[in-house]
């Protein structure tokens, strides 16, 4: 490792669009690769990134968001959000960025803690086979905190 | 090792100073016991350098050379960065 003081990165991811998504799993796999610990708690919106029949279909909001440089009314328009998120894609797969599932095995691979948030998984009524199998556990927020188990923990939301 | 031109990082700057005995000398500094698969993945990561190809983790486990898993059990603490000082070559800039 160099002079990082950073020895563990805890993420909270709790949204689903691919911009978030994707910050999560870049930051923690950087982290993996520079040597430093890494775990991801899946928690609300989050999860979609963990559910076997949604994770390959996260998508990229056109509304809401001014850095998408669209009008409102134009993003809210049938088919913009699905045009958006294929270009990003497009975009993402050009600089060799794996696919949402890929990803999630490359950070498994990489030791990678990928954790569900129990009150989550409970509020939308989804039981373990709805997971991915990757999966390394449903914890409660406790019990991650009790991940920050090392001086130089950090704990970041999305 | 005097005459080997390292950067501050302490990655080779000419890779055709690399030698087996170089490589011994960085695995040593970088606490890695060399074994025979060790030589297999630097064999890889020469290859992909001397084809002009980057170096990803995502490449690694395309690779059929090894998984990702291994690899980060071969070179602990920054399998990468650590393996590609070893091998002699650049330290890969991508940020996956």
């Amino acid at each position: 490792m160099g002079k990082t003081k950073v020895k563990k990165m805890l993420f909270i991811l709790s949204k689903a669009t691919i911009d978030s998504v994707y910050a999560a799993f870049i930051m923690a796999n950087g982290a993996r690769m520079e040597g430093i610990d890494a775990d991801i708690f899946f928690t609300f919106f989050g999860l979609e990134a963990i559910q076997k029949k949604k994770l390959a279909h996260l998508k990229q909001p056109t509304v809401g968001n001014p850095a998408m440089h669209m009008p409102t009314l134009l993003g809210g328009l049938p088919g913009m959000e699905a045009l958006a998120t294929k270009m990003m894609l497009k975009e993402m797969e050009k600089l060799d960025m794996p696919p949402v599932g890929e990803f999630l095995e490359i950070l498994s691979d990489s030791g990678c803690g990928l954790y569900a948030c129990k009150l989550a998984v409970d509020m939308f009524h989804l039981e373990e086979k709805d997971l991915i199998d990757d999966i390394d556990g449903v914890l409660t927020i406790g019990d991650f905190y009790n991940q920050a188990d090392v001086d130089g923990t950090q704990i970041v939301f999305i | 090792m005097e005459n080997i031109k390292r950067n501050d990082e302490g990655y080779l700057t000419d890779f055709s100073q690399w030698t087996k005995d170089v490589a011994l000398e960085i695995a040593k500094e970088e606490e890695i016991e060399m074994t025979d698969r060790h030589w297999e993945v630097l064999t890889y990561l020469q290859d992909k350098y001397q084809k002009e190809e980057a170096l990803s983790i995502r490449g690694i486990k395309k690779s059929g050379v090894i998984s990702i898993k291994e690899f980060y059990n071969l070179f602990p603490g920054g399998p990468l960065k650590k393996s590609t000082k070893i091998a002699g070559i650049p330290k890969p800039k991508s940020c996956i």
